[in-house]
């Protein structure tokens, strides 16, 4: 039994097709991270979930019971919202037992929750204030307070951190992960920030125009992108994809760029597909992270590049270097000095390297 | 060189302080000026109608009463007490309050209902509803009398104060929507779905998460909608006659039908009971207007 599963999900305002054949399953206990860019539909997708917004096709399952036509409040889920959403005419108190109230719980239940849940959350001293009477940081805790006591299925967040400051922000994505440790409810998360994502999920999926891209580890989405979309969005500076064209030549597969030498050899890939790579258009894909300036490994492959720019930002220097004019940056310790202008010997680690399809953009 | 600086600058600075207090005795006769421009009426409308006919043909407008005099407030408000032809506001009064209280209570909470609907309960052409209800802010009232006063007959409620109410209500719903289809925009729909997903319904999230945030625009609108009811004329004067009419057509006909002498204390007297009730609302909420007007989004 999978705690939620979408089948064939589509849905449109109008004539825009914001969602399209959408599949998805969670099993219990697992978190979910929808990441993507804006406009891609992930929080309509949530809101889809949480019974919000209506269906145009397709199926919502939450423990195997087609809730597509149910009532929010009947869905069994909870939601923390993007602006808390937190009723600014009542206090904590009365905001976080507003839901169990309409749900005519009795009031010893509803008092055991409220003293349950505010003690875990230390909101328990500020259950009289008004939420304006809140920092940011309280609110936000709050506001999964009132998610929490109604004990819900599946958590829904909708960017819930990206009202907070870069310190606090920090914070409440430990303290939430600290949370789903704890009490192991499935979450179903919307984000548009990467490390967000990675650092919470134990699924990502990625959308782009309404469509999932690659639903996967955090591992998996970031060493195997399952296309160039993916490959690009994660990752800070995102991978280098050089485009050129696989070359077969005496059983060895080489990857080369149409008038230039360079010449990477592919060995020990994991291909898809096998047959008719010679002569393929094919992006190569490594991350800047994987180009070292020193030999770490056997494998690693020797490579003589000039270095045209350099950023410092700290505790890192990100380098442009030219890989026959294209742009290849790379990513070293701010200790090492390199000369600008100069050929620079570099290492490509490349048991990471990917290799897209350049018509299709899709991982080979 | 030093010791000269220093003097430029103190001479600079005496004449930067001359200059400043100047200013500031300038600023405060322009403003008094201003002031008492406008308290001038009102002045001589007070003291007119304290004073006795005898008085007023003899002093200038300006004089002060040599007693303060309530007769003429007396007079505007209950009358002589001889039986035909003696107009006075006592029940014209209450036929206003019984008119504005019901029609801005009306007109408010149906705007609320709308400006509701408008921004948190979007449907297929909501715009278009907007649009037309604005449009009901820029037709001219003289436009509509006739349609309306034939509507009033076929309900049957003309020349009655039922009908005046709802005329003012129908009439009002442009603006108080208006008022709080803007205001309510500015409030998070995040909010909205929150409480759907605690199980409140339509009304339940209207009165119990909306209206309590919205003290701000009913202060206004209640404002608004008063002080137009209360000073409308035209529809009064259109819609009612005789016994039905509110005290503004009253104070008309009392100023106008005086057939002897010119009873200048009586008709201030009255003027200034029929524009009583406009400046207690005004004091007792015009804090909460200026705050309403320039308020925006409830950050929660």
């Amino acid at each position: 039994m999978k705690t939620l599963r979408i089948e064939e999900l589509s849905k449109n305002f109008g004539t825009t097709e914001v969602l399209r054949k959408i599949n998805l399953e969670i099993d219990e206990g697992n978190f979910l991270v929808l990441l993507g860019p804006s406009g891609c539909g992930k929080s309509t997708l949530l809101n889809i979930i949480a019974g919000l917004e209506t269906i145009n096709e397709g199926n919502v399952f939450i423990d195997d019971y087609n809730v597509s036509k149910v009532e929010p409040k009947d869905r069994n889920i909870a939601m923390v919202f993007q602006s808390y959403a937190l009723y600014p005419s009542m206090n904590v108190r009365e905001n976080m037992i507003f839901g169990l109230k309409q749900a005519k719980t009795s009031k010893e239940k509803i008092e055991e929750q409220l003293e349950k849940v505010s003690k875990f959350l230390q909101v328990n001293q500020l259950l009289e204030r008004k939420p304006s009477q809140l920092s940011g940081g309280q609110r936000q805790r709050v506001a999964i307070g009132r998610a929490l006591v109604r004990e819900p299925r599946i958590f829904l967040f909708d960017e819930p951190l990206s009202n907070l400051d870069a310190k606090l922000r920090v914070e409440m994505r430990r303290e939430i992960k600290k949370l789903h440790q704890q009490l192991k409810t499935t979450v179903v998360y919307v984000t548009h920030d990467q490390t967000e994502a990675m650092s919470l999920g134990t699924n990502i999926a990625i959308m782009n125009h309404g469509v999932i891209q690659q639903n996967d580890t955090p591992e998996k989405i970031y060493n195997k992108p399952s296309n160039t979309f993916v490959a690009d969005f994660i990752g800070s500076p995102s991978m280098n994809l050089i485009k050129g064209v696989l070359k077969e030549n005496s059983g060895d597969l080489l990857f080369t760029v149409s008038g230039s030498n360079l010449e990477i050899p592919i060995k020990d890939y994991d291909f898809k597909d096998k047959s008719n790579l010679n002569n393929k258009e094919v992006f190569f894909g490594i991350r800047p992270e994987h180009i070292f300036f020193k030999k770490f490994n056997e494998t690693d492959f020797e490579i003589n590049l000039r270095a045209d720019l350099s950023e410092y930002i700290g505790h890192e220097q990100i380098m442009t270097f030219d890989y026959a004019n294209q742009e290849l940056l790379a990513k070293f310790p701010s200790t090492n000095k390199i000369d600008l202008g100069k050929e620079t010997k570099l290492y490509f680690d490349l048991t990471q390297a990917s290799l897209f399809d350049a018509q299709t953009e899709e991982r080979i | 060189m030093q010791d000269s600086l220093q003097s430029t600058y103190k001479q600079l600075e005496q004449k930067s302080k001359y200059t400043n207090i100047f200013l500031r005795w300038f600023l405060y006769f322009i403003l008094i000026l201003f002031a008492s421009y406008f308290i001038f009426p009102l002045y001589v409308m007070i003291v007119t109608s304290l004073k006795t006919m005898e008085e007023i043909r003899q002093g200038t407008l300006l004089t002060w009463p040599s007693a303060i005099n309530f007769d003429s407030w007396a007079v505007a408000w209950g009358g002589r007490g001889y039986g035909a032809g003696d107009t006075f506001l006592k029940p014209y009064f209450w036929n206003s309050i019984k008119m504005v209280v019901p029609a801005v209570f009306f007109s408010t909470f149906i705007g609320a209902m709308a400006g509701y609907v408008l921004t948190k309960w979007r449907f297929r052409g909501d715009k278009w509803v907007f649009l037309f209800l604005l449009f009901g802010c820029f037709i001219p009232y003289q436009a509509i009398l006739l349609p309306m006063a034939r509507t009033l007959g076929v309900l049957g409620i003309s020349n009655s104060v039922i009908g005046l109410v709802l005329v003012h209500t129908v009439y009002g719903i442009p603006f108080t929507t208006l008022f709080f289809r803007n205001f309510y925009v500015s409030i998070p729909t995040e909010l909205v779905k929150a409480a759907r997903i605690d199980g409140a319904g339509f009304f339940k999230i209207f009165f119990k998460i909306l209206l309590p945030i919205s003290a701000p625009i009913i202060v206004v609108t209640v404002i608004w909608q008063f002080t137009q009811i209360w000073n409308d004329f035209l529809f009064g004067s259109t819609f009612s006659f005789g016994e039905a009419a509110p005290i503004q057509v009253a104070l008309n006909n009392m100023v106008l039908s005086s057939t002897s002498v010119k009873e200048y204390n009586v008709d201030m007297a009255s003027a200034i009971i029929a524009g009583i009730p406009t400046l207690i609302v005004y004091v007792l909420a015009g804090k909460y207007f200026i705050r309403g007007l320039t308020s925006g989004a409830v950050k929660g």
